[in-house]
């Protein structure tokens, strides 16, 4: 795709908040057209999406404002933690309403102001969330074109729509912009039906690249992340933690702590914590308390998990069967059967989990670095013993997700605490709190049984994913006789785990792309071709062949010597391939990723460069849990504390990165977590090119290296 | 009566209180209210706190306020000058160089602190420079990208 840069002159304004409430919110919307998302509407974004489809508040949750003053107000309740929908939004609203670029503003992640939604996470944004959205600004649209006839008594046929202003065609002199249609008037739409949306044909905004809206923001410093906030008396509050998952304390003795200047000690329950206006007197404070604990733990570490996940019970559930995989196995001519292992890994975002609650009259407000406001908004009621509509969840810029901040503990336990003090509490937590509190990717075993005949042609598939997931758990290929079964079982884990950057689906294609490599190898086929011979779905042989070109792939067998890997894979909606090149030191066991090279599937694009930079984010993130990231543990005590003891992805191992997104006149799909799921497979397959040596567990350590060359 | 301490921030001198073992982070962010400054690991391994101090690109967090004294402190607020962003921050924004942004301040300020000291920096250079500050979001490349278009331009 053509890199289409334009750049907006003059950048809309750069934090999505307001500082608002409902009320000074509806008057300074003052006049204008609404338009409402009605309940039960037939859009088919929210109708997916079942638990979207939550009952919305009926006084005020609009979509879309268009003001007098022509400016539009966009509300979603998503949130903006890189990924870009601050940039790709306005784009696509602009688009479809004719209206420059500049004059959309978002109000993003706050449950006061914005429609319900269930989270910023599954790569939903723009396809789930986007055709409804979609539908409301063409809602809009079309309200103000039989306006706008009305006003220039004239037919719509006849009306063409620029810029916001709506004119004769072969009289442009006779106009009437937006603003001025909608002055004086509150003019209130329900959806009930799905308005006709433009077609691709008709985009001009869209599938072009814009720059990030929150550029200028970030790089000065005025970005507000949610630790960034201040208010009058505000305290810190540092809280004691146990030293272990299964730990439940006992006892606390504060009185140290309580002692020093200008402490306050908070103790409700299993909530102990230490309130200074000084975030570091809280934490020598809290140095100061000591807890005593009882101990209930499971009897597991990093290097056992394996053995204890097989031998717990769980339940089995087929995902997808076709054939019978017995009588595959039977007639297959060649049968390799593995096992691999996948390890905790944490989520680890810049900014550690934050979160300010205050209360305000009878509300308690909470600004928190969340994927989740409105989860938060329920968490957050529930746990004070209040209903919904006095919570008030706002999400500023997130400092990272990537999953991980589904979970909202710590607005919880910033909301517990200013209640029970009626004032403003600042919870930030540590790096070590953050590894500690984390709900790690699960670590999780995969085994396989393949059959293929030599002519290199696959003949069944019995896959089985133990507390992966089962996303991305399908096969792809074209095998006559296969199954998949997903297994998994309540408490399991010595700890909480939950959904990673494309949940599952780095575990699920590690294992599958790895074990289609050796039957490739088993056969003497070149692992390309091997895959397009394997593939009817030609969106996935489409982006085979795409990265092929990138790359400038040349076809060879298994184990080459090149250090040339590749592998292929389906998650959110979109198709992704990637190949790597690695260098392997045989001595050492280091793995150095020199190249990576990513074709993209996503169907429409509206935002090329930002869906590029995703790709990038992902390939580079990817090489972490692939080569080093690994959480270790001694049943629920985490020795993983900061970044000393785990290593993410640095500077130095920025492998020369070559990223392509098929044109594609189709729904948009996701695009923030697919280009990560083939990184542990591509690298693996690039390992047993090299050295042919085949690795089975992630991350691909220099130790398990050595130890996969020594066989 | 308690000590004061006078140092330089962003140009303008400031003073005090003095609180021996406060981290110059945390005196940032609580006593002066300049948050661009990010707290991020707190034991000096992702460089989300960096500054500059005295023309060097230190971490914030393991800074005492004892060592302030007298020193000359630059944050990320005090980087564009009226109004017109640095060559260093224009580059980043030209770049698409930030996702979620977290890292970003720390990002250009180490940046910035290593054109002080050499504005021709090479690629290789500029990766072993800024080889300790963290970014989750994976926005490596496209930061090595903006570096070099400064350093190449030496708009420093
Ligand atoms: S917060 Fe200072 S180096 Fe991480
Ligand atoms: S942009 Fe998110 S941590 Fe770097």
């Amino acid at each position: 795709m053509e890199k289409n840069k334009y750049y907006r002159d003059e950048l809309p304004e750069n934090n999505p908040v307001f500082e608002l409430d409902r009320r000074d919110f509806v008057k300074l919307l003052g006049g204008g057209l609404f338009i409402y998302f009605q309940l039960g509407s037939i859009l088919t974004g929210l109708a997916a999406e079942s638990e979207q489809r939550k009952s919305l508040p009926t006084d005020f949750n609009s979509f879309l404002h268009i003001g007098e003053d022509g400016k539009v107000t966009a509300m979603v309740g998503k949130i903006e933690m890189g990924q870009g929908i601050i940039t790709s939004f306005p784009q696509m609203i602009a688009d479809e309403l004719d209206v420059p670029l500049e004059s959309i503003k978002m109000v993003m992640g706050d449950t006061e102001l914005c429609p319900y939604d269930a989270g910023t996470w599954g790569s939903m944004s723009t396809r789930v969330l986007g055709p409804t959205l979609l539908a409301a600004v063409a809602e809009a649209r079309s309200v103000l074109l039989s306006l706008g006839a009305e006003y220039l008594q004239s037919s719509s046929e006849y009306l063409v729509i620029e810029n916001g202003v709506i004119a004769v065609r072969n009289n442009k002199s006779k106009n009437v912009g937006y603003g001025q249609l909608t002055k004086g008037q509150r003019i209130e739409k329900f959806m009930d039906v799905k308005p006709k949306t433009k077609d691709f044909s008709e985009y001009k905004l869209r599938g072009k690249s814009f720059r990030r809206a929150d550029a200028i923001a970030k790089v000065t410093g005025e970005a507000m992340y949610s630790g960034d906030f201040r208010m009058p008396g505000m305290m810190y509050a540092k809280i004691l933690r146990p030293p272990s998952h299964g730990a439940t304390l006992v006892s606390a003795d504060t009185s140290e702590a309580e002692k020093m200047d200008g402490i306050q000690v908070v103790r409700d329950k299993d909530l102990v914590a230490m309130l200074h206006l000084d975030p570091e007197k809280a934490e020598a404070a809290l140095a100061k308390v000591k807890g005593e604990y009882k101990f209930d733990e499971m009897k597991v570490d990093d290097k056992s998990v394996f053995k204890h996940m097989l031998e717990f019970p769980s339940e089995a559930r087929v995902v997808k069967s076709s054939g019978d995989v017995e009588t595959g196995k039977k007639n297959a001519e060649m049968v390799i059967e593995s096992e691999y292992h996948n390890s905790y890994v944490a989520h680890s975002p810049m900014e550690p989990h934050t979160a300010l609650a205050y209360p305000e009259g009878d509300k308690m407000i909470v600004r928190a670095s969340t994927q989740s406001p409105f989860g938060t908004q329920d968490g957050v009621a529930r746990e004070l013993g209040i209903g919904n509509e006095k919570v008030r969840v706002i999400a500023p810029f997130l400092g990272g997700g990537f999953g991980g901040k589904g979970s909202f503990l710590q607005a919880i336990e910033a909301a517990r605490l200013a209640k029970l003090t009626s004032k403003p509490i600042m919870v930030q937590w540590t790096r070590k709190e953050e590894f500690f509190n984390d709900n790690f990717r699960p670590a999780a075993v995969i085994k396989i049984t393949s059959g293929v005949n030599k002519s290199g042609k696959m003949t069944m598939w019995d896959y089985h994913e133990y507390f992966a997931g089962a996303r991305g758990s399908d096969t792809v290929y074209d095998v006559a006789d296969s199954k998949t079964t997903s297994h998994s079982a309540r408490d399991v884990h010595p700890f909480g785990t939950g959904a990673w950057r494309a949940p599952g689906n780095n575990t699920n294609t590690f294992a599958r792309e790895s074990q289609v490599d050796m039957m490739a190898a088993k056969v003497g086929a070149d692992p390309m071709d091997f895959r397009l011979k394997n593939l009817k779905d030609e969106r996935m042989l489409g982006v085979l062949k795409a990265v092929g070109d990138l790359f400038g792939y040349e076809p060879a067998k298994l184990p080459s010597g090149r250090g040339i890997g590749i592998a292929c894979g389906f998650d959110a909606g979109s198709y992704v391939a990637h190949i790597a090149e690695v260098k392997v030191d045989q001595k050492t066991g280091k793995v150095k990723v020199v190249r990576v090279a990513c074709a993209q599937d996503m169907g429409y694009c509206i935002n090329p460069e930002g869906s590029l930079i995703q790709m990038e984010g992902c390939i580079t993130m990817g090489m972490g849990y692939a080569l080093t990231e690994e959480v270790l543990f001694t049943g629920g005590d985490i020795h993983t504390a900061n970044y000393g003891t785990y290593q993410i992805p640095q500077f130095s191992w920025i492998p020369k990165i070559e990223t392509r997104i098929l044109e594609k006149n189709e729904a948009p799909q996701g695009g923030g977590e697919p280009g990560i799921i083939c990184m542990g497979a591509v690298i693996a397959n690039a390992i047993f090119d090299a050295t042919g040596a085949r690795l089975y567990q992630l991350p691909m350590t220099p130790e398990r290296v050595l130890e996969a060359i020594k066989k | 009566m308690t000590e004061k301490i006078q140092f330089e921030l962003n140009g303008k001198k400031v003073e005090m209180p003095l609180e021996k073992g406060q981290a110059l982070l945390w005196a940032l962010r609580t006593n002066f209210n300049l948050t661009g400054t990010k707290y991020g690991c707190g034991e000096g391994y992702c460089g989300a706190c960096t500054v500059i101090m005295d023309g060097e690109a230190v971490r914030s967090c393991g800074i005492a306020m004892e060592d302030v004294a007298g020193k000359k402190i630059m944050t990320i607020e005090g980087l564009a000058q009226s109004g017109k962003l640095h060559p260093v921050q224009q580059a980043f924004v030209d770049h698409d160089a930030m996702q979620c942004g977290f890292c970003t301040p720390g990002m250009v300020m180490n940046a910035y602190g290593l054109l002080l000291k050499n504005p021709h920096l090479t690629r290789e250079q500029i990766i072993e420079g800024m080889e300790d500050n963290l970014c989750r979001c994976g926005a490596h490349k496209r930061i090595i990208e903006a570096i070099e278009s400064v350093a190449q331009t030496s708009a420093v």
